[in-house]
């Protein structure tokens, strides 16, 4: 079902030389002669002028000036370090009045920062250089600096650096002039080619050998046949071999770059690639012209052709609109609105934004305000058939109907299989739909939601990254931690093998210490009274060479532990300056006498009978039970570790 | 001064689908009034009653589903699958033929799947199979066209007929009704006939079947206007016609006393009118024109062979509900390239 199939070109007497064509598009009803009924007129200077800082793609431009400084006309108020980027400048001179948040010209709607200054009514002019003819001795480099510097940026409505566009990352051998201004309603394009066709051919020559290229392709649609008739003279008045002016019939949107240049010259960009990938660079009409300004005459982008038009506006016309320039004073130049008026829209009817009121300013990429009058009614969207009427017209050769599917049921990734970004939201599919389905709207938001969700994939893969290496580095001193405690691990096991080897000379004393036991024990069958047990206790300093008995050994034992415990902590034991400086083991003994003594003491008492053959004294018993202790602990040690 | 907002476009164009449903309709007068002329004030009966039935199903189902009513009476979806469906009946069935089939067209093909748009099956075709199966003897009724009748039943005698069953007293059944040439070719071959001697039989016409190609011109002539309005692209139509002229073209040469030739195939049963009306409907069809293409051979394909080998005389409504079934594949596999790709 192609209802809107290409027509035969409606301006039959202008022959067409395009080999090409791009598939789809439409023949709409233009609306141009609306705007182009009046003259060519300058926009009186308006009191205040109101700046937004960001007009272009790339850096974000910083004020140069503060409030209450004076400016001059094109000088530069704003600027940004960003090699992408355009600076701002002055339109006009006056005072900075304000550096603040203001609502922009912009599809969100959002504030953003603005400098406004209010107007002098002077106009003066701050100093200019002009390049003039000297372009062509100059380098390339010299020319894309003074391009950047002047503040240019594509007028086609994408308001992209021009400079940027002028460093190709291939070799160019086809310049295009995007003269086509395929939107309905607006006309700036074709009155400034009328006004200024010699202007623009010396633009191009400026462009032509800033590139290197050997080849210009002027493209126009066959509806502007004024504009078409001055290029035709401006090229007789100063012929030029390399320029040619191509007319195409008159469809929507072959003003689009990629469309345009498959229209003249048979190459496709490819996906996601730029027109230098095909050797071309595409520039508007209007930016030819301001390339030229800036060249010829110094000025910098400060001022641009606006189209005031639409059935709301009282009377149509074109104007040259300083930057900054609110709207409201537009629409009254133009005569007011007219009653019932619908939308204010920036831009055309087909890719244009709306605006909801008129006290914004006009910006670099503002080509046209255009005031609708009111709807009589909205018509109800039904379900899609899949007609179709919307891939036989879509110009990137989509299937709008099945990326309707994937957009309404969330098939991200079939969305993206049908090529959803390379739709370029010209708004064919909408205009054709027959169920009034807003697609481009469906599909707006489906990409956004894609680029969403493919940036918050990107940030938990990078937040997973970091939590991986973050692992990786604990691990990593994790493990080093271990290997020092290991190393250390290592050395202990090492002395204690060492002790273990002191244990075994200590197994051998235990067993000459049974040896003596059992010699002992045989001596003690026979009738001789032993020596006092407590006697090594009573006796703790004097360090008896060879402790003879298990009960000696015992007491002997504890000295050394007293004296290994008072030397771990000296510092628990500040009397040092005590009278009787004894130390632990001295005192461990003397406890231990003590309590022998006691011992023996309290026997003596309960046992008060003097006998030879009484039982032991206390300290014997001690000493016994010692030994005792001793023969259990070695047979123990027997069991142990051998 | 406060301005409406909106996304753009900004601007539409005029066209509604309601509008392109209605200019099917219209493209449907010619056949309609031919058919009235050969097959009687059934075919206008029918009609009507399918229609009636179509536009209360339609509303009660869209008050079910809490959706509203008029713009779904107004795209007039409802209306071509009743007139369609209609079309394809024979025109002295019963009432309750016409109503059963557009219940199961606009009740369980088109909104059990949730309505315009989203049925995947060719909603009067599948409300011809619930009739063909479920009632075969009533759908196979067809009446002998008119220049051969002694008594051609007048609007009061076919409405009497029609929802009572009862004749004239002058009139039998048989007296009225007749094998239609596919039919009658189908099972004379069975039993062992050659064509020549079929050819000679009432039920052929100059062309295709006897009337039938006449009717089949006024739907040409309809679909033609159709593809002139651009209410429906050239692929379907052609890549159909063409392949069943091919396939019938191949097998009449390898043997012309058994297969019919080429164009009584196109001049017989409902070929023309498929062609032009139904398989074009967009819902159900491929969406892509090469996908359209191959969608469209493949039913010109199993018609043929439905004809030839299958055990129906006409094959059409089941190779449209076949190739209904490929339509989504077809569309995977032939996605159109994308500029830049």
């Amino acid at each position: 079902m192609n209802f809107f199939r290409r027509r035969k070109s409606l301006n039959t007497q202008i022959a067409h030389d395009t080999a090409w064509s791009f598939h789809g598009g439409l023949v709409l009803p233009d609306h141009k002669a609306l705007s182009k009924q009046h003259p060519l007129k300058k926009a009186a200077l308006p009191p205040q002028l109101v700046i937004p800082l960001q007009q272009q793609a790339g850096g974000v431009n910083t004020p140069l000036v503060e409030v209450g400084d004076t400016v001059l006309k094109g000088q530069k108020i704003a600027d940004s370090k960003n090699p992408v980027g355009a600076p701002i400048h002055a339109p006009s001179s006056g005072k900075i009045v304000a550096i603040d948040e203001r609502t922009i010209p912009h599809p969100s709607g959002l504030p953003a920062a603005c400098i406004t200054l209010a107007t002098d009514g002077k106009d003066t002019w701050a100093d200019r250089a002009p390049i003039g003819n000297r372009y062509s001795e100059l380098p390339a480099e010299t020319l894309r600096q003074a391009i950047r510097e002047g503040g240019i940026v594509g007028l086609g409505g994408a308001a992209f650096p021009t400079a940027t566009k002028l460093t190709p990352t291939h070799p160019i051998d086809t310049l295009i002039i995007n003269a086509i201004e395929c939107e309905p309603y607006i006309t700036c394009d074709d009155i400034l080619t009328q006004h200024f066709a010699n202007e623009i051919i010396r633009g191009i020559d400026i462009l032509l050998r800033l590139l290197g290229a050997p080849h210009c392709i002027i493209g126009i649609e066959d509806n502007k046949p004024d504009a078409i008739t001055s290029l035709q003279h401006a090229l007789k008045a100063k012929p030029d071999d390399r320029i040619k002016l191509t007319v195409v019939p008159t469809r929507y949107p072959s003003g689009s770059e990629k469309q345009l240049i498959k229209l003249l010259t048979g190459r496709e960009v490819p996906s996601g690639g730029l027109p230098a990938n095909v050797g071309v660079v595409c520039q508007n009409i209007g930016t030819v012209y301001a390339i030229h300004q800036l060249v010829m005459q110094g000025n910098p982008l400060i001022s641009r052709l606006v189209t005031i038009t639409g059935e709301g506006v009282r009377n149509p016309a074109n104007l040259e609109v300083l930057i900054g320039t609110p709207i409201h004073q537009l629409i009254e130049a133009c005569g007011g609105y007219q009653e019932n008026t619908g939308q204010l829209i920036m831009g055309g009817p087909m890719m244009g934004f709306t605006l909801e009121h008129d006290q914004l300013p006009i910006v670099k990429a503002s080509n046209c305000i255009l005031v609708t009058p009111k709807t009589p009614e909205i018509k109800q969207e039904i379900p899609c058939i899949r007609c179709g009427a919307c891939e036989a017209v879509c110009p990137a050769q989509l299937q709008p109907q099945q990326l309707l599917w994937y957009s309404r049921s969330g098939e991200h990734e079939k969305a993206k299989k049908h090529n959803l970004f390379d739709c370029i939201e010209c708004g064919c599919c909408d205009y054709v739909c027959p169920s009034h389905i807003p697609l481009v709207q469906h599909y707006r938001y489906t990409k956004s939601e894609i680029k969403t969700r493919e940036q918050e994939m990107a940030a938990a893969e990078i937040a997973k990254q970091r939590f991986e290496s973050k692992t990786k580095r604990e691990e990593a001193l994790a493990q080093e931690k271990e290997d020092r405690l290991a190393k250390k691990r290592q050395q202990l096991e090492k002395k204690t093998k060492e002790q273990h080897t002191d244990g075994g000379t200590k197994q051998d004393a235990i067993q000459a210490a049974l040896a003596r036991v059992k010699k002992k024990k045989d001596a003690q069958d026979a009738p001789k009274v032993t020596e006092p047990a407590s006697e090594p206790a009573t006796n703790p300093t004097d360090d008896t060479p060879t402790p003879q008995t298990a009960a000696e050994r015992a007491a002997a034992a504890a000295k050394r532990r007293a004296e290994k415990k008072a030397q771990q902590s000296p510092a628990t034991n500040p009397t040092d300056d005590a009278p009787a400086p004894k130390t632990a083991a001295e005192r461990a003994a003397a406890a231990a006498k003590r309590r022998a003594e006691k011992k023996a003491q309290q026997s003596a008492s309960t046992n008060p009978t003097d006998d030879a053959l009484a039982p032991k004294t206390a300290a014997e018993r001690a000493a016994a039970a010692a030994k005792r202790r001793a023969e259990k602990r070695q047979s123990s040690a027997h069991r142990g570790p051998s | 001064m406060h301005f409406q907002s909106a996304m753009s476009p900004h601007t539409r164009s005029a066209a509604h689908t309601g509008t392109l449903m209605k200019n099917v309709l219209y493209a449907l007068v010619p056949g309609v009034l031919i058919s009235t002329e050969l097959f009687g004030w059934g075919v206008l009966i029918n009609l009507a009653i399918a229609c009636v039935t179509a536009i209360v199903a339609e509303a009660v189902v869209m008050k079910l589903r809490r959706r509203p009513v008029a713009p779904a009476l107004l795209d007039y979806s409802a209306l071509v699958t009743a007139c369609l469906l209609a079309l394809s009946l024979p025109p002295i069935a019963p009432w309750w033929i016409p109503v059963i089939g557009v219940l199961s067209a606009i009740l369980v093909a088109k909104h059990l799947y949730g309505g315009l748009g989203h049925n995947p099956f060719n909603p009067a075709m599948v409300g011809y199979v619930v009739l063909l199966i479920s009632f075969p003897r009533e759908l196979s009724q067809w009446p002998a066209p008119g220049d051969m009748l002694t008594h051609t039943l007048s609007v009061t005698e076919t409405v009497r007929f029609l929802f009572t069953g009862i004749l004239p007293e002058t009139v039998r059944l048989d007296g009225i009704t007749m094998a239609t040439a596919l039919d009658y070719t189908k099972t004379q071959l069975r039993l062992g006939d050659d064509l020549a001697t079929l050819a000679s039989h009432d039920s052929y016409g100059w062309l295709g079947a006897r009337g039938w190609e006449w009717v089949s011109l006024g739907y040409l002539l309809g679909g033609l206007w159709l593809l002139y309005k651009r209410v429906i692209s050239w692929h379907i139509p052609v890549a159909f016609l063409g392949s069943l002229l091919l396939v019938a073209s191949l097998f009449a040469l390898i043997d012309s006393t058994y297969f019919s030739p080429p164009l009584f195939h196109l001049a017989s049963g409902g070929v023309i009118l498929a062609a032009f009306f139904i398989a074009t409907d967009p819902v159900t069809a491929s969406t892509s024109p090469v996908g359209r293409l191959i969608y469209a051979a493949g039913i010109g394909v199993l018609v043929y062979v439905i004809r030839a080998w299958g055990g129906y005389p006409d094959g059409i409504a089941f190779a449209v509900l076949i190739m209904n079934l490929a339509a989504p594949t077809i569309d995977h596999f032939y996605q159109p390239r994308t500029f830049g790709h």
